[in-house]
């Protein structure tokens, strides 16, 4: 039973087991034990990156397509959210419209980049997906009519889901039970639904054709397998994840912007938080969104810490004020990378696997 | 007589290099055809050219009388034509099963099933796991293809070849740098093969005795074209092979 909802693919080793069910248990229960608006825009801020990070897993790990249009379909899935809910009234309709819409227009282009350009060499499609991606950005930010340009979009969301929202005086362990609380569950449920799903394709003889041509894309076409095929559904799938993703955002922001949703930025990111937490795991995605989130939201704090502690070491102190948190970022990352090139999953399992080889 | 595998005129040029010059040649179904020739005659190329790897630049390829000249190597694959390849061609970080379940898969047309989990596909596995037998690695079933020594690589070689139980086996020098007692397990799958004489076997090998106990028939490339064709021990013995190529096979 267990085994068929994580689609056969079980996390195995139990470290990596433990750190999994840590950080689930405390996305599932992080209303009650973080107390705070910070805490719990961070807690959803992971729920929505581990689908976006997992999506680009399939894509890069599973599929080994380097693209860098990735954000480009979250910021669609955000705004078609954010224009749907701004032109329409606050209804379940619109976002449904809204989300539709943006998977349409996700789908339309995917496919189309997929189709053009899968055939072509790595490097080549790696840059035809920067150009779209850009052009898409500038194309989102000067139609500022639609997309409310840099500025973004604010919108009002469904009366059960907004945060002037209280369900009849309820409160579960001291906890009110408002719209805010309702939508991080409602958050949380979809996250856990699209990884599984996700999950589900990897491991799924489909899935298993992608690694193939990752591995050996010429050996996979002598055994008959299309690769452009499975490249660009692949590819589909992928954008339709990030889309979803980046409609789960805007949904819990109440607002869309270029740079919530759209910058290079967090492609960047997206791409150090698959690398940390192992590429074609999909496990990795959970672990490097956590990591990577909670360091981006927290580092800055600890560092005020240590910072403070170190006020009479000259070089020390200044080499730990929170303002120098990227560069510390930076070094976390290259050390990731140098110590564990298969990411913190990929580490996990071989260290497991030969603890269990010596006895 | 109708041919279950048929080249017409097959050509390709690189610039002004012709690699294979008009090569016609029908090959009878449930036979065993070995090609030789010197390095550099064209039986790689005549390969790549007949499963879809190259582009011919003229002429035609067809099974069973269909003409496959303008379909693309997956297509070729699935319609019948198998190949193994001359430098071994694996998917390096997967397991030893899973290559040859990916050609159990292919043959299956499971690919595009996206929805069911692969392990639960237990035929499958049944099947990739007799055809791991067949070719004597059971025990490494769980390794990755690329921490098997050359030799095992090149079983598997043949292990997914067979798996994909085509109608048409094209063996490139498949026990080549292989080491002496591991040859005899290839060597045996393929006259296994034969014996059932419902399959058609295109070998490129430079072992004469192989090709000499193995073959129904040989044809000899040299410089892409076709120059000998015949019974084993007449095109063995006929003078333009003897001297040209085989002189040079047997003393090396």
């Amino acid at each position: 039973m267990l085994s068929r909802i994580f689609s056969g693919d079980l996390p195995r080793s139990r470290m990596l087991a433990l750190v999994l069910i840590a950080i689930v248990g405390a996305l599932a229960l992080a209303p009650f034990v973080f107390p705070g608006a910070k805490a719990l825009n961070v807690a959803a801020k992971i729920c929505v990156f581990i689908v976006l990070v997992a999506s680009f897993d399939l894509l890069l790990g599973y599929t080994g397509i380097v693209s860098f249009a990735h954000t480009m379909f979250f910021g669609i899935g955000a705004y078609g959210v954010a224009i749907a809910l701004t032109r329409l009234a606050p209804s379940w309709a619109a976002i449904a419209a809204g989300v539709a819409g943006a998977l349409a227009l996700s789908f339309g282009l995917s496919l189309l980049i997929g189709l053009f350009s899968l055939r072509v060499k790595a490097i080549f499609y790696a840059m035809i997906t920067l150009a779209v991606a850009s052009a898409f950005q500038t194309f989102a930010s000067q139609l500022s009519e639609i997309t409310g340009g840099e500025d973004g979009l604010s919108f009002r969301v469904p009366e059960v889901l907004s945060h002037g929202f209280v369900l009849g005086g309820h409160s579960i362990l001291g906890v009110p039970v408002d719209g805010k609380l309702i939508s991080y569950y409602l958050l949380f449920a979809l996250a856990v639904a699209l990884f599984l799903l996700m999950l589900r394709i990897v491991n799924s003889p489909f899935g298993r054709v992608l690694q193939a041509i990752r591995e050996n894309d010429f050996r996979a076409e002598a055994l008959g397998y299309r690769t452009v095929v499975y490249r660009t559904f692949s590819n589909v799938l992928s954008a339709g994840f990030a889309t979803l993703a980046g409609a789960l955002l805007a949904l819990w922001l109440r607002y869309n912007g270029p740079d919530t949703s759209l910058s290079f930025e967090i492609m960047i990111d997206i791409l150090l938080m698959v690398v940390i937490g192992g590429m074609g795991t999909m496990y990795g995605a959970v672990i490097g969104a956590t990591l990577f989130i909670v360091a981006q939201n927290y580092l800055q704090d600890l560092m005020k810490l240590a910072s403070d502690a170190a006020l009479g070491i000259p070089l020390l102190s200044s080499l730990l004020h929170p303002d120098r948190w990227l560069l510390w970022l930076g070094i976390l990352f290259i050390l990731s990378v140098y110590r564990f090139p298969a990411g913190i999953v990929g580490r996990l399992r071989t260290r497991s696997k030969s603890h269990s080889a010596a006895q | 007589m109708s041919f279950a595998l048929e080249t017409r005129d097959l050509t390709i040029r690189f610039g002004g290099h012709v690699a294979v010059n008009g090569v016609s040649c029908g090959f009878a179904p449930g036979t065993l055809t070995a090609i030789v020739g010197p390095n550099g005659a064209g039986k790689t190329t005549y390969f790549n050219l007949i499963s879809g790897q190259l582009k011919a630049s003229a002429g035609r390829v067809l099974l069973h009388g269909e003409d496959l000249s303008g379909y693309s190597a997956p297509r070729r694959s699935r319609r019948g034509i198998g190949r193994a390849f001359q430098l071994t061609n694996l998917f390096p970080n997967l397991s030893v099963l899973e290559n040859i379940r990916l050609a159990v898969q292919s043959r299956a047309g499971l690919g595009l099933n996206l929805w069911s989990i692969w392990s639960a596909h237990r035929e499958l596995i049944g099947h990739a796991e007799e055809v791991l037998e067949t070719v004597a690695l059971g025990a490494k079933r769980d390794v990755a293809a690329s921490a098997l020594s050359h030799g095992d690589q090149r079983k598997l070689e043949v292990g997914i070849l067979m798996a994909l139980e085509p109608d048409v086996f094209m063996f490139d020098e498949p026990t080549a740098g292989m080491s002496v007692d591991e040859v005899p397990v290839i060597l045996e799958l393929i006259r296994a093969l034969k014996a059932r004489r419902d399959k058609t076997i295109l070998l490129v090998e430079h072992k004469m005795d192989v090709v000499r106990e193995l073959s129904d028939r040989i044809i000899v490339l040299h410089n892409g074209a076709l120059v000998a064709d015949g019974e084993p021990a007449e095109v063995i013995a006929s003078p333009i092979v003897q001297e040209a190529y085989l002189g040079v096979e047997a003393a090396a």
